[in-house]
């Protein structure tokens, strides 16, 4: 049986981690690598990292970043943040990221996410939805969440399924940052549409509220940050929690 | 550096990468595999692969190995397939109709009917007990499966939305496996590091 995903996100700048800092004996903080690990060897089974690098010269980083963590986490991780182009995803593929998570150029350019998963495969295409709900309807946020697009969010996600992306990152800005529990209305209509594997992302800041998402819908997987990073929870508790109310997770990793 | 050259088939489509840098962090060397002369320098042969089925069987006889990994696992030397790689040993795949794959092993390679696809996560494989592999959670992503027409090869098995279907197999010295060692930690490691010992 599929086990539920439970993957930390890491924000990344200039090819460094700024966020996820707070282990305890990690020296050396903002190391992609070492944090990275670390997050493996306490069960994460994937990582994602976020790269909120302005500029395109910084992205050099984010390549050389890639190149580290592939060549020593043996685990999936995602690199997504800005990327616009096919270029820029075959250099982030080539360096090593399973996979690239494409946000507001899919909106601006839904070609993106076809052409980008006939030439690598849809499995690798992420596309990340950030939603919030207005009236009675959930509306797609581009650029951040600075930016409120004409898009329904259950229309443009069917859209999305449709150009072959493989999976769906789908957070809810409603939810996100306040720790106040994940929005099941929204990932159980979201994932009984489509038949890709959506994670839901936003409003994950205590064990139970992973629990209610998994038992009240079949989303293959959850993100977080803040409480992974901030040691409120670790993922070696969470997983040891959810498997003790019978939710299938990945529970022998090397301790 | 251990002894042994591990040869990785690059046709283009799949991602090497990240069975280079597996076989990196366990001490083996490898070489990239493009033609029929870098197999004679190899001592074990990976295939791996994503991509889709009749383009990389369209590859690797474009740079004119099909026939030489055909021999070359007949003749009992050690193999690795992964993902596409080891349901490129099957006849042919509902991926591709009309594309027939290396037939090494009698049987076809079917798209999940239940549950999401792409099939994307850690699964179970139940391994069996005098195999290489050892039972446990592996990565995962793919959206086909392997169906064996003969059972007997099977030496490992996972389930996934009521479908159970073979996850690993070896025959002779050919070893597939549906997930992705390189990508499954420590488990992984383990059985990518069995392998390259024996």
């Amino acid at each position: 049986m599929l086990t539920k995903r439970i993957i930390p996100c890491l924000d990344v700048k200039n090819g460094k981690v700024v966020k996820g800092i707070n282990f305890q004996n990690v020296k050396e903080v903002g190391n992609p690598v070492v944090l990275g690990g670390k997050y493996a060897q306490m069960g994460a089974d994937e990582l994602v990292f976020l790269d909120i690098t302005a500029t395109q010269e910084a992205r050099d980083t984010a390549v050389n970043l890639i190149r580290d963590v592939a060549e020593n986490v043996f685990i999936p991780f995602t690199i997504g943040g800005g990327i616009r182009s096919i270029g820029e995803i075959k250099r982030l593929l080539e360096a090593g990221a399973d996979k690239v998570s494409i946000n507001s150029a899919a909106v601006l350019n839904p070609a993106l996410i076809s052409e980008a998963s006939r030439k690598f495969g849809s499995q690798c295409i992420v596309v990340a939805v950030d939603v919030k709900r207005i009236a009675d309807k959930w509306k797609v946020f581009i650029s951040g969440g600075t930016r409120e697009t004409d898009l329904d969010a259950m229309k443009w996600i069917q859209k999305v399924e449709k150009l072959g992306a493989g999976e769906i990152l789908l957070t809810s800005m409603d939810r996100d940052g306040t720790s106040s529990g994940f929005d099941i209305d929204l990932y159980k209509q979201v994932n009984e549409m489509v038949d890709i594997p959506v994670i839901a992302s936003g409003g994950g800041g205590a064990k139970e509220h992973f629990l209610e998402l998994f038992e009240r819908t079949d989303v293959s997987g959850a993100l977080a940050a803040s409480i992974f990073h901030y040691g409120n929870l670790t993922i070696r508790q969470l997983k040891d929690f959810l498997d003790g109310n019978n939710v299938p997770v990945r529970k022998e990793v090397d301790r | 550096m251990k002894k042994g050259i591990i040869g990785i088939i690059d046709y283009g489509g799949g991602n090497i990468g990240s069975v280079r840098n597996s076989l990196k962090y366990l001490g083996y060397k490898s070489q990239v595999v493009k033609n029929s002369e870098h197999m004679e320098k190899v001592d074990k042969l990976i295939i791996p692969g994503v991509g889709e089925f009749s383009s990389a069987v369209g590859e690797i006889k474009k740079i004119g190995i099909f026939d030489a990994i055909g021999d070359w696992i007949d003749d009992g030397n050690p193999f690795l397939g992964i993902c596409l790689g080891y349901q490129m040993l099957f006849e042919k795949s509902e991926e591709s109709p009309g594309t027939m794959g290396l037939g090494i092993i009698e049987g076809e390679v079917k798209r999940f009917r239940k549950g999401k696809v792409p099939h994307i996560g850690w699964n179970w494989v139940e391994a069996s007990s005098n195999s290489l592999i050892e039972s446990g959670y592996y990565y995962f992503v793919n959206s086909y499966y392997p169906e064996p027409s003969n059972g007997n090869y099977t030496i490992g098995t996972t389930e996934n939305a009521g479908t159970v279907f073979a996850s690993a197999i070896e025959f002779d010295n050919a070893i597939g496996v549906q997930f992705h060692p390189e990508k499954s930690g420590m488990l992984g490691l383990r059985f990518l590091k069995r392998w390259l010992e024996c």
